[in-house]
């Protein structure tokens, strides 16, 4: 390993991202931006999960990624579909109009 | 020779299982079948009692045999051998009073039987009557058998059951008169009941004073002046004898013989003069109660030299030597042996009496421990007797406790003729015969005995005069007649008593059982009159105004004679027999009573002794008169003059069922005093034997004296002849012909000729209320026992427990508790704490809803912060602070 990037490198790139998906999620209004923020945070997760793998050796972070990201898939199939099936009943995806669960 | 002895157990066993068999079976049976398997039951039963009887009947086996059964042995064994134990086995003792009892108890049962087959006919309860009357053979047996006081208690309870539930065995039949049925069983059952507290009693205390309730050990034999005097004939067949087992017998006779051929042989003086002071004595037949004390000085070298002859001497009255011996604990030894030993000694004097598990000798003088209190054994036995004569009065009718005998005619007449006149009330006589060797040791007991005995004779004779209901005069005459041999027990003449049970049994038995053939002819003609009325209207129904007919009154009885003539015969012939005319039973069994009581109140120097044999004798004098008028009465009243009642005119003769076992009974009636024909005079040396009955008994009474082999006396026999036949002279002259106990309305008002003359009227009324005695008990025990209940149910019981402590104590108390705790506790506290979390809950709700935004950004921030949070507290602890 003559050359290589440090893993403080990918960890605070790692939270670059993951604070850029947190304010995108509680800034914007749009939904799918929104889910798209949440996709990012999702994704810098992964970032340092593999960093850390990479750190330790270990094959625990990669597996973890995969599962991830297709939990991530697939939360984007149901995200989308509601997303779909809000604006069919609203004509909207403005998530501040979406307050019917109200307490 | 097989021991016929050993059938004992079957002559128990066949009654019981013809009894189990009518019991669950009966109802399946039919009346044929369940009348055959009780007949059958009780027949076996006297079958095996005659061979029992023949078997005892050989002079060599006499002295009476213990069985033990089968699988009874260890009937109530309560401890260990070694240290305090109680050991009471289920034995039975056979010997001549048993063989006597036996053949009563089974012989009278059977013509009962037989005689039941026909009354019971067509009575819904058919199989249960014989049920009943096997169930009570049984227990009468065991109580006869018995080796102990306890097994004879149980007869003696058995057989006040089995009268319990057979004097009330019509119990759903109203009487027309008086008492009920189920009423009369229960006073019988509670006037037992006294009685058997005495039993208890008396049991506890012979069991406390002796350590044992036996009557003998196996080895002892009852009377040892008999073996002697038989002493040859037994070791002759004692070989062939082999079940003469009791160790006691055989050295006694081998002892007895070596005595005979060796003379006086023995070494030391004092024995040679013992041996010949035993000898002379025991042939002259007196019990050798003296020697033991004389002996007790003697003793060792009695052992050494004559070991044989001494318990020779002694046979079952245990000797001083046999104690020395140390090697026997008392339960070893029946409770009369060991009263012979203790009664003899001296004050001061004692004798080793038990061994103590570590091997002391316990010595024991005529004073009787009782906890912190003793009592000289002569209190002891006084008080025994009291109680045991408490329990004789319950069973056997006397005073003070007769009063339930005549109401017991409630019953079926078999029923009266089988337990209230033959068997189960002559239990008390055969305790009394028994405890002869307690009643020898006690002249007190012995007055007590004889003044109770006389008593009843007389008041129930005389009560029995003044008696409408036939049934209720037999009943009065069988309590009276107990009290004849009670009073014979009272001065010793035991074989006298034990003889008139036996006569009694059998013409008590037909004159009850005649009775009830008249009841059942006069039950039939009331139905024949009646079936006439029914078909002509007049409704002249002559003995019906207004009151029910009643079957038993002599009232509406009369001239039967020639409607009933087998009942008439043997019925007069009964009459006979009770009166004592010569020749027939009651007779010579009468007169032996008589002739017992004068010579022993004659002869005796003792002034208690004195005096009961003039009691008894001239007691026994007057109430043999009331014996022969009140029977010629019933005869007069029932047999001759005009029918008065349609009923009376229309009774038929009972079925042979019914008149064959009178017929027999009449033979037995007429001819069985012969059995113990005195001697002395010329008609009578023509008998084979004289004195056969009282030879036979005299071995099992230990304690008999000369009485029982007196000779015919002419002057007593003519006195009570004369007595007797006045009576009757005197009865005819006055019910002869008199229609006068007819009155208008027939029985109801019909009056008796000695109602009518001024001077017997009281008398007369007097007899007829019993002479006030049932009234008397009602004043003294039964009104304030009412009194006294009635006070306990109206004010303590209701007034105080239930007013006062249910009602206010315990009801008001609960309710204030229970307001207590349901108000403040339940509703305030407990429903208080559970709505308030409920409404904290609510409350709560209330507040925290407003978090609920419904804006997803909003619930981002907070995760975010909680994540931020989180990780803070994890993270923070991991950062070195201040290192």
């Amino acid at each position: 390993m003559e050359f290589a990037v440090p893993t403080e490198f990918f960890f605070v790139l790692s939270l670059i991202l993951f604070t850029l998906g947190a304010l995108g999620v509680l800034l914007r209004k749009n939904a799918i931006l929104v889910f798209m923020s949440v996709e990012l945070m999702l994704n810098s997760a992964n970032l340092a999960l593999v960093a850390f793998a990479r750190q330790w050796g270990s094959q625990e972070g990669h597996i973890f990624v995969f599962f991830v990201m297709t939990v991530a898939a697939a939360e984007v199939a149901v995200g989308l579909a509601l997303i779909v099936a809000i604006f069919r009943s609203k004509q909207s995806i403005n998530i501040d109009d979406l307050h019917q669960m109200e307490g | 020779m097989d021991s016929y002895a050993n059938l004992i157990p079957l002559v128990i066993l066949v009654p019981a299982i013809g009894a189990l068999i009518n019991l669950f079976l009966g109802h399946k049976l039919g009346e044929r079948l369940s009348g055959l398997v009780g007949v059958t039951a009780s027949v076996l039963a006297f079958i095996f009692s005659v061979l029992i009887f023949a078997y005892l009947s050989d002079p060599a086996v006499v002295t009476g045999i213990v069985i033990d059964p089968p699988l009874l042995d260890g009937w109530i064994r309560i401890g260990s051998d070694a240290g305090f134990s109680v050991n009471i086995p289920w034995q039975f003792r056979v010997d001549t009073i048993t063989a006597v009892m036996l053949l009563v108890v089974t012989g009278v049962g059977s013509l009962i039987h037989i005689y039941s087959i026909g009354y019971m006919h067509g009575d819904p309860k058919y199989a249960r009557f014989f049920a009943f009357l096997n169930m009570f053979m049984m227990f009468m047996l065991i109580l006869v058998t018995g080796n102990n006081f306890l097994m004879m208690f149980v007869g003696w309870e058995g057989v006040g059951v089995m009268s319990y539930l057979l004097i009330g065995f019509w119990w759903d039949k109203s009487a027309p008169v008086g008492w009920r049925n189920s009423d009369a069983a229960r006073k019988a059952m509670i006037a037992n009941r006294v009685g058997d507290f005495g039993i208890i009693m008396a049991t506890i205390l012979i069991f406390w004073t002796f350590g044992t309730v036996n009557y003998y050990s196996p080895g002892e034999v009852a009377n040892s002046c008999y073996v002697l005097e038989h002493a040859e004939s037994i070791s002759a067949e004692q070989a062939e004898h082999g079940e003469c087992d009791a160790e006691a017998v055989e050295a006694f006779a081998t002892g007895a013989v070596g005595e005979h051929e060796e003379g006086e042989a023995e070494g030391s003086e004092e024995a040679t003069e013992e041996s010949s002071e035993v000898e002379g004595e025991a042939n002259a037949g007196i019990v050798l109660v003296q020697e033991t004390e004389t002996e007790g000085e003697h003793a060792e070298e009695a052992e050494a030299e004559g070991e044989h002859g001494e318990e020779a001497a002694h046979g079952a009255h245990m000797s001083v030597e046999d104690m020395t011996n140390a090697n026997f604990m008392p339960d070893q030894m029946g409770v009369f042996a060991q009263l012979d030993a203790l009664v003899n000694l001296d004050e001061g004097e004692t004798i080793p009496w038990a061994v103590s598990p570590d091997g002391t000798v316990i010595e024991r003088g005529r004073e009787v421990q009782f906890g912190p209190y003793s009592a000289d054994i002569s209190v002891v036995l006084f008080l025994i007797i009291v109680f045991i004569v408490l329990g004789v009065s319950g069973k056997s009718a006397q005073i003070p406790l007769f009063v339930w005998l005549p109401d017991a005619m409630a019953g079926p007449t078999p029923v009266s003729a089988l337990m209230h006149a033959a068997t189960m009330v002559t239990a008390g006589v055969y305790l009394l015969v028994r405890s002869n060797v307690f009643i020898t040791y006690s002249p007190e007991g012995r007055l007590l005995i004889a003044i109770i005995g006389t008593a009843t004779a007389l008041v129930a004779g005389l009560t029995a005069v003044g008696q409408w209901d036939i049934k209720r005069v037999l009943a009065f005459s069988t309590v009276s007649q107990l009290g004849f041999m009670v009073a014979a027990i009272g001065v010793g003449a035991y074989v006298a008593a034990i003889f008139h049970l036996v006569t009694h049994a059998v013409f008590k038995a037909l004159l009850f059982l005649g009775s009830g053939s008249v009841i059942h002819g006069v039950e039939h003609g009331e139905h024949h009159v009646h079936e006439l009325h029914a078909h002509d209207h007049h409704g002249d129904h002559h003995d019906d105004h207004g009151e029910p007919f009643d079957p038993q009154d002599m009232r509406n009885m009369g001239g039967l004679r020639a409607r009933m003539p087998i009942t008439f015969v043997t019925y007069l012939i009964g009459t006979f027999a009770l009166s004592g005319l010569p020749i027939f039973a009651g007779f010579w069994s009468k007169d032996e009573i008589l002739l017992d009581a004068l010579v022993h109140g004659g002869e005796s120097t003792n002034v208690l002794d004195q005096l009961s044999g003039f009691i008894v004798f001239f007691g026994l004098l007057v109430a043999a008169g009331f014996t022969a008028f009140y029977m010629w009465r019933q005869i007069q009243m029932v047999f001759f003059g005009e029918p008065r009642s349609e009923a009376a005119r229309h009774a038929p003769e009972s079925v042979p069922s019914m008149t064959i076992p009178l017929i027999v009974l009449a033979i037995g009636a007429t001819f069985i005093g012969l059995i113990n024909v005195p001697g002395g005079a010329w008609p009578f040396t023509l008998f084979y034997k004289l004195h056969e009955f009282g030879h036979f008994l005299e071995a099992s009474i230990p304690s008999i004296t000369t009485g029982h082999t007196l000779d015919f006396n002419w002057l007593l026999a003519g006195l009570a002849t004369a007595v007797a036949f006045g009576a009757i002279f005197l009865a005819h002259s006055i019910y002869a012909g008199n229609k006068a106990v007819r009155g208008e309305h027939g029985a109801v008002d019909g009056r008796d000729p000695l109602q009518d003359n001024g001077s017997t009227s009281q008398i007369f009324t007097a007899a007829n209320r019993r002479l006030y005695w049932d009234d008397f008990y009602f004043a003294v025990f039964i009104r304030p026992y009412q009194r006294i209940a009635a006070f306990f149910a109206d004010v303590i019981d209701w007034n105080f427990w239930h007013d006062y402590v249910h009602d206010k104590v315990i009801k008001r108390g609960y309710d204030t508790i229970s307001q207590l705790l349901a108000n403040p506790l339940d509703i305030g506290l407990i429903d208080g704490a559970v709505n308030g979390v409920g409404r904290l809950v609510s409350y709560l709700s209330g507040r925290f809803r407003t978090a609920q935004t419904g804006y997803v950004r909003t619930y981002a921030v907070v995760l975010l912060l909680g994540v931020v949070a989180v990780i803070v507290l994890m993270v923070l602890p991991l950062i070195p602070i201040g290192s």
